[in-house]
């Protein structure tokens, strides 16, 4: 990492913080319990309403959702927070952003935060456009002379300038979230903090509220704390990411790293995906071999790039002398619907024992978007054409991304288009006569 | 620990007993007027008589007052006996206007974490401005009625259809408004610091606030009081309430009760309530996301 001056403190300083937080018993304890502990916290004595030698996660249990985290942001610094659900992310944001306190440790912080928890924070139905700006941009930490300044870009970065003056109760959902982003688009705070905004609207506005914050970040040199669980725009926008595991920060430093850590399914272990446990009793199999891992040979496992040529290991166990041996790898969009297979080349003969297997495949033509593959591992024979040797279903839940530069699609993709782009075809006007 | 000459802010566990970022909250002003802006627009868009429901309800109810309490229960409409005669219709309404600022002002600032709770958990920003947001948009209610009280004050007046007389204490009622401002809102958030957490007292404000109607000369004239028992008088006079809403009568009218060592325990009751509200509210508002 660059080292800045040591003069100059960091933006934000985050020092063993934790969070602490009562499971189920959200403010709900009796008055009595409450008089009780506050009796024994004078006299420094045990929490007499505390359960006893019981650590599950019951009711009115204390649960950490930040565990003595501590990191530094420097100044103009764009920091990716990824992390499972419950992982600790918006709790870290709601403490930066001053929404609830910490429960131990400090939070120094030089400069004006401004955060998006939420898109439209505040936005009253019965308002319109105009002044629902106005509304949210304060809200938002806007000064009135600033929004004044800023309206017009505003309205015109949303799209919706005929609207602007209709309550935006009249808007349709896609409308109001435009007009919510461009507001957040155009905030102007030293330190802009956004949870999983940009996730929703449509992907060309995305783009565009995207690219709008990565000029902010570099023209102004603005410190931005973005979290979010699409990992193509963590790629697009961080400089710097941090992972968060169960309340405790996991890693903290280069983006793809963070994006094949918080990607893997077993956390650090990723790159290698084991089959040793997954259940089979599903598929009517006759065992003979079984599938042991799957190992990628390139750091990014689970997120691959349009087109991407993939290598990886292939582990297994053969139980007897196979002839003709292949794989089959059936491709499966998030929502279940096969997309496609991809087969091996069919091995002559393997011997008993354990293998190895080089794979090198790709998934070309496969749009972005979500997918999954199995594994079953046949013979070509027609003595038992019934059974399958071994099935590991959704033996690797994958996302393809798009590239940067390049749109795949002219207009932009949708998921309506399917999930397979074939080549382009040739369109040639032969037409004799010009108009 | 953090040095805090490093750092514009830092975020801690510790508490200062007083900490309600005033200085922020004045950078907050544009906000302040804002949600006043949107209380008042939003209350009486899709409305027909749109903002005439500020009058209608005032009206109305002083009506009924003077129909029930005046003609058929008889209640005094004087708070001096043998004070000069006010009209009950206008006696009603210099007490209604009053009371009704008290009221909702205390009702919504005892739920201004409840209210905003969505907003509050998405969003920082001084959490004092919603309650003074909402009392800003009741004074200016307010006011709107006491214009209206002195239209009819003046048709009153001119008429000579009471013995009003017209003094310069009139220009102590910005005082009065003030006061019953600051007991509303004092004890409001003070309610709302504890009814985070423990629920069961919201659903006492309601009953709490219409008690303590009943323990204010506002359906009566405090001659009920005075007249009937003295000693009962001392004690009805503890009630901050009390105190404004005579003296707004006396103030408005030229004649009535007015007592300066009452007052002066009235403000004094007052400030001390918004003391401790503001106390409580500092101490819950940094962590109230947590237990709402």
């Amino acid at each position: 990492m660059n080292k800045k001056p040591l003069t100059e403190p960091p933006i934000i300083k985050i020092d063993h913080v934790s969070k602490e937080y009562r499971l189920g018993a959200i403010g709900g304890t009796t008055l009595r319990d409450e008089m009780r502990r506050r009796k024994a916290e004078r006299r420094h004595e045990a929490d007499p309403t505390a359960r006893i030698g019981y650590t599950g996660g019951a009711y009115g249990e204390r649960f950490l959702a930040l565990d003595d985290v501590s990191f530094e942001i420097r100044k103009g610094e764009r920091i990716g927070i990824i992390g499972h659900n419950g992982a600790g992310k918006t709790t870290l944001l709601k403490l930066i952003s001053q929404i609830t306190a910490p429960t131990k440790g400090e939070i120094g912080i030089n400069g004006r935060v401004a955060s998006m928890l939420e898109v439209g924070t505040g936005f009253h139905g019965e308002l319109t456009g105009r002044e629902n700006v106005y509304l949210n941009g304060s809200i938002l930490g806007m000064s009135k002379k600033e929004i004044d300044d800023k309206i017009e870009q505003i309205i015109d970065f949303s799209e919706i300038r005929e609207f602007i003056d209709t309550p935006v109760k009249r808007y349709s959902s896609g409308m109001f979230v435009k007009l919510a982003f461009s507001v957040a688009a155009h905030l102007d705070a030293e330190i802009l903090i956004m949870d999983e905004v940009l996730a929703v609207g449509d992907v060309d506005f995305q783009k565009k509220c995207i690219a709008k914050i990565k000029e902010i970040s570099y023209s102004r040199h603005r410190t931005i704390l973005y979290v979010s669980h699409n990992i193509a725009s963590i790629r697009s926008l961080c400089s710097r990411c941090v992972v968060l595991e169960k309340g405790k920060l996991i890693y903290d430093g280069d983006v793809e790293q963070a994006i094949s850590l918080y990607t893997g399914k077993q956390g650090l272990s990723r790159q290698e995906i084991s089959f040793g446990s997954t259940d089979r009793s599903c598929f009517a199999t006759d065992g003979k071999v079984r599938l042991q891992s799957l190992r990628f040979t390139d750091d990014v496992s689970s997120c691959f790039a349009y087109g991407q040529t993939i290598r990886a290991e292939l582990s297994f166990l053969a139980e007897g002398t196979l002839k003709n041996l292949f794989f089959r790898l059936p491709v499966f969009t998030d929502s279940g619907t096969r997309v496609g297979t991809i087969h091996t080349q069919i091995l002559p003969c393997v011997v008993p024992g354990s293998h190895r297997l080089m794979l090198t495949f790709s998934f070309e033509q496969l749009l972005p978007g979500k997918y999954s593959f199995w594994i079953i591992a046949r013979s070509d024979s027609l003595a038992d054409p019934a059974y399958d040797h071994d099935v590991v279903a959704n033996a690797v839940v994958f996302e393809i991304t798009a590239p940067d530069s390049t749109p795949l699609l002219p207009g932009g993709y949708y998921a309506g288009w399917g999930p397979i782009l074939f080549p382009e075809a040739a369109a040639e006007d032969f037409a004799d006569e010009k108009i | 620990m953090l040095d805090s000459k490093e750092y514009s802010l830092i975020l801690s566990p510790r508490h200062r007993l007083f900490d309600l970022h005033l200085q922020e909250a004045f950078r907050h002003r544009d906000l302040i007027f804002l949600f006043v802006k949107r209380d008042f627009v939003a209350a009486y868009k899709q409305t027909v008589f749109g903002p005439l429901w500020f009058f209608i309800n005032p009206i109305l109810t002083t009506l009924i007052f003077t129909v029930i309490f005046g003609d058929l229960a008889g209640l005094p409409t004087l708070d001096a006996a043998g004070g000069a005669a006010i009209p009950g219709f206008l006696f009603y309404m210099a007490g209604n206007i009053c009371w009704g600022l008290f009221s909702s002002t205390l009702t919504s600032s005892s739920n201004a974490f409840r209210s905003n709770a969505g907003l509050m958990s998405k969003v920082y920003y001084p959490r004092i401005i919603s309650p003074v947001a909402s009392a800003l948009s009741h004074l200016i209610t307010f006011g709107l009625q006491l214009a209206m009280f002195f239209v009819l004050y003046a048709f009153v007046f001119f008429t000579g259809r009471g013995e009003l007389v017209f003094t310069w204490r009139v220009l102590m009622i910005p005082l009065i408004a003030l006061q019953i401002m600051f007991l509303s809102v004092g004890c409001g958030i003070l309610i709302s610091s504890v009814t985070t957490k423990y629920r069961d007292l919201n659903m006492l404000v309601g009953l709490f606030v219409r008690f303590w109607q009943y323990a204010t000369p506002i359906m009566y004239g405090l001659s009920l009081v005075s007249e009937k028992n003295s000693r009962l008088l001392k004690v009805y006079m503890l009630n901050p309430m009390t105190p404004i809403v005579t003296f707004f009568r006396y103030s408005a009218f030229g004649s009535g009760y007015f007592s300066l060592a009452y007052y002066l325990i009235s403000w004094a009751i007052t400030l001390a309530v918004l003391l401790l509200g503001l106390i409580m509210f500092s101490r819950i508002e940094r962590s109230f996301v947590d237990t709402i």
